[in-house]
């Protein structure tokens, strides 16, 4: 059982592959032959295959494959269509909301911006096309739809990012721009131009719920872990067929803390606060700029910004007094 | 494990290995503590790069001056259009200092035809002329920002002819155009903003046109203010450009809370409010003007001439040369004329 005591999987199970259960009236069928892989059964389950790609999933492929071949091409064409640039400065690269003159017109001009529109409205249907199928799959398993609920709230952040913040403040050009540095400029500049965003407090609490999840995770990874020595990885049979494993588990948390969540209700700990995450922080962006300005004159406002002494002498603003000019 | 997986985990810790050895700055770092306790307005040095830094700007030697008297510079030689007031001695003495600050390899024959010395034939001589008068007006017009300390050509040019931090109006790579999307200024790899994608020419409209720098709401509900993200963008690329040309923290002006509130910055934010203004001043007065009269190897991609920033004085020091004052030694250069 110390084959358990690792960082990739010890065990891997080789047998007659499983295509899973009849699926109903109307289904398409799965795709692929059941194969295995070493490398992969050393994080995951061996077993490859067979996907159901279905109606939902191939739509949702073709629309993604659509949004990241405008994306991608944009980009490309920003370094001349120069292949090696286009990999050398991939990082940098991004396609750009419209500019502000654009307010939230249906399609500006495809190089102002209207590539973004394009690319943001395949993207999305990708997405909810995604959703949909991760739903129906859960329902076809006889499963609950706890995972597409999850999912919800990721698609809830994005959506407030890129189209229902934008849509209130009435200009695309407060929406994210497609590319890996520039969406992180993006966040520490909307910060900036909205006074600081430490002191929303929905950000306060994305924040706790993002790191409490990590907590969360930790503890529970850790506990299973510690004894699937003693079979406690097969946690359902767990749940209800109640043996060393989960006793020990339970004991080890009532005796380090004094109280223990159980097999099935840490997992609505984990899930709660996973999907509290970017649930209240799509609230704070949505709040960003629609009905506060500046976060940290609103926290003075409200008390919880509190005041530091000065330890320099105080300057007065020179753009207040000076002949030389505004800003 | 196989060995494909063992060379695959081998190769993984290379890469990991490299990225942390070369791309980032090993410690010890000193932190000097500037605001009041808890607020995080540090100062991060790293004491071995800081010692390189130290050796780079370090003050030279200024040559005795003469005294005040005999005859003038303007009445003795011809063509003399700047300091014509100066004791011939110390007329010499200045441009032999010129010299040892900009063009030590080169000699006199940078600026003059050796054989004419008033000829105003080569346009190095009508380009130092002018940043005489750009020195002049620094000392005398610019004590909001250099104080006493003051500046001399040598602030900037470090004994080479062309300083080493100048910049030009910079059109961006060039790229396919067509049905694409338009350039936007920004999102490629940018030296003048700690490599990020933020723009890379924050310098045009913020140093040579006067566009508005800030960005911040004053007010906790929405108003008026209609800044907008894209645009807090260019302030933020300017705002990381005065970070590395000074080698300081955003803390060194700002308390980071709240970036825009006057009544939590440093003294040192006032001092740089001048120095915009004044590098604003500098290149549309002096260094704008004068692209018809260097040479088109001179010129920058847009056919303009070389302009200042920040760290064209500063070299990535909080004050430049440690704040040791050359003008001092060269009341020419720090008087009205």
């Amino acid at each position: 059982m110390a084959e358990y005591q690792n960082i990739f999987t010890r065990v891997q199970v080789r047998g007659p592959a499983h295509a899973g259960p009849v699926l109903p009236r109307g289904s398409w069928n799965r795709i692929g032959t059941p194969s295995y892989s070493r490398l992969l059964g050393l994080f995951g389950d061996a077993q490859i295959g067979p996907i159901y790609l279905g109606f939902t999933g191939t739509a949702s492929l073709i629309f993604g494959f659509i949004a990241i071949e405008i994306i991608g091409l944009n980009m490309w064409a920003s370094v001349d269509w120069s292949p090696i640039e286009f990999i050398r400065q991939l990082p940098w690269l991004a396609l750009e909301p419209p500019p502000p003159a654009y307010g939230i017109q249906i399609l500006p001009p495809l190089a102002q911006g209207g590539w973004w529109l394009l690319a943001g409205f395949f993207l999305t249907t990708s997405i909810l096309l995604w959703w949909v199928r991760m739903y129906r799959r859960a329902i076809a398993l006889g499963m609950g739809t706890h995972t597409a609920w999850a999912f919800a709230a990721a698609i809830w952040l994005y959506l407030v990012l890129g189209f229902i913040r934008p849509l209130l403040m009435g200009c695309w050009c407060e929406a994210v721009p497609f590319g890996i540095f520039p969406h992180l400029d993006w966040t520490a500049a909307f910060s900036i131009r909205y006074g600081n965003l430490f002191y929303n407090p929905f950000h306060m609490l994305s924040i706790a719920f993002l790191y409490g999840a990590a907590v969360l995770f930790a503890m529970h990874g850790g506990t299973i872990l510690a004894v699937s020595r003693f079979g406690g990885e097969r946690e359902v049979e767990q749940i209800t067929d109640r043996g060393t494993a989960a006793e020990r588990a339970a004991l080890f948390w009532r005796w380090t803390m004094g109280f223990n969540a159980t097999f099935e209700s840490f997992h609505r700990w984990g899930w709660w606060f996973a999907v509290l995450c970017p649930l209240v922080g799509g609230i704070g962006i949505l709040l960003t700029g629609t009905v506060v300005d500046n976060w940290y004159l609103w926290g003075v406002k409200h008390g919880i910004a509190p005041s530091y002494p000065q330890v320099f002498p105080h300057v007065p603003d020179p753009a207040a007094s000076s002949s030389l000019g505004g800003q | 494990m196989s060995v494909a997986l063992r060379l695959a985990a081998g190769g993984a810790v290379l890469v990991a290995a490299a990225v942390i050895l070369f791309e980032t700055e090993r410690p010890p770092m000193e932190s000097i503590q500037r605001g009041y306790r808890g607020l995080g307005m540090q100062q991060i040095y790293n004491p071995r790069i800081l010692a390189n830094v130290a050796e780079e700007n370090q003050a030279i030697a200024s040559l005795p001056r003469f005294p005040d008297s005999g005859p003038k510079a303007g009445a003795v030689y011809k063509n003399v259009k700047v300091l014509g007031d100066e004791s011939v001695g110390n007329f010499t003495r200045l441009m032999a200092s010129i010299t040892t600050w900009v063009a030590p390899a080169q000699g006199c024959a940078y600026c003059h035809d050796v054989n004419n010395m008033a000829d105003d034939g080569l346009y190095t001589k009508v380009v130092a002329r002018r940043m005489i008068q750009m020195v002049q007006k620094v000392n005398v017009d610019w004590k909001s920002h250099v104080a006493e300390t003051g500046v001399t050509c040598f602030t900037c040019h470090r004994g080479a002819p062309v300083p080493a931090n100048i910049w030009y109006n910079n059109p961006g790579p060039i790229q396919a155009g067509g049905m694409a999307q338009t350039p936007a200024g920004k999102n490629h790899p940018t030296g003048v903003a700690g490599l990020t994608s933020l723009p890379f020419d924050p310098f045009t409209p913020f140093l040579e046109h006067d566009a508005d720098i800030r960005v911040v709401s004053q007010a906790a509900l929405p108003g008026s203010d209609r800044q907008s993200i894209k645009q807090t963008d260019w302030t933020y690329s300017l705002m990381m450009n005065f970070s590395q040309s000074l080698g300081v923290n955003c803390t060194y002006c700002h308390n980071t809370r709240a970036f825009t509130d006057w009544d939590q910055s440093t003294p040192q934010r006032a001092t740089a409010w001048y120095g915009i203004r004044m590098v604003r001043d500098l290149n549309t007065n002096y260094l704008d003007p004068l692209h018809d009269v260097f040479p088109e190897a001179r010129l920058g991609a847009e056919g303009d001439s070389a302009k200042v920033n920040c760290a064209t004085c500063h070299n990535g020091v909080y004050k430049p040369l440690f704040g040791v004052s050359m003008a001092k030694n060269f009341p020419e250069l720090t008087t009205a004329h």
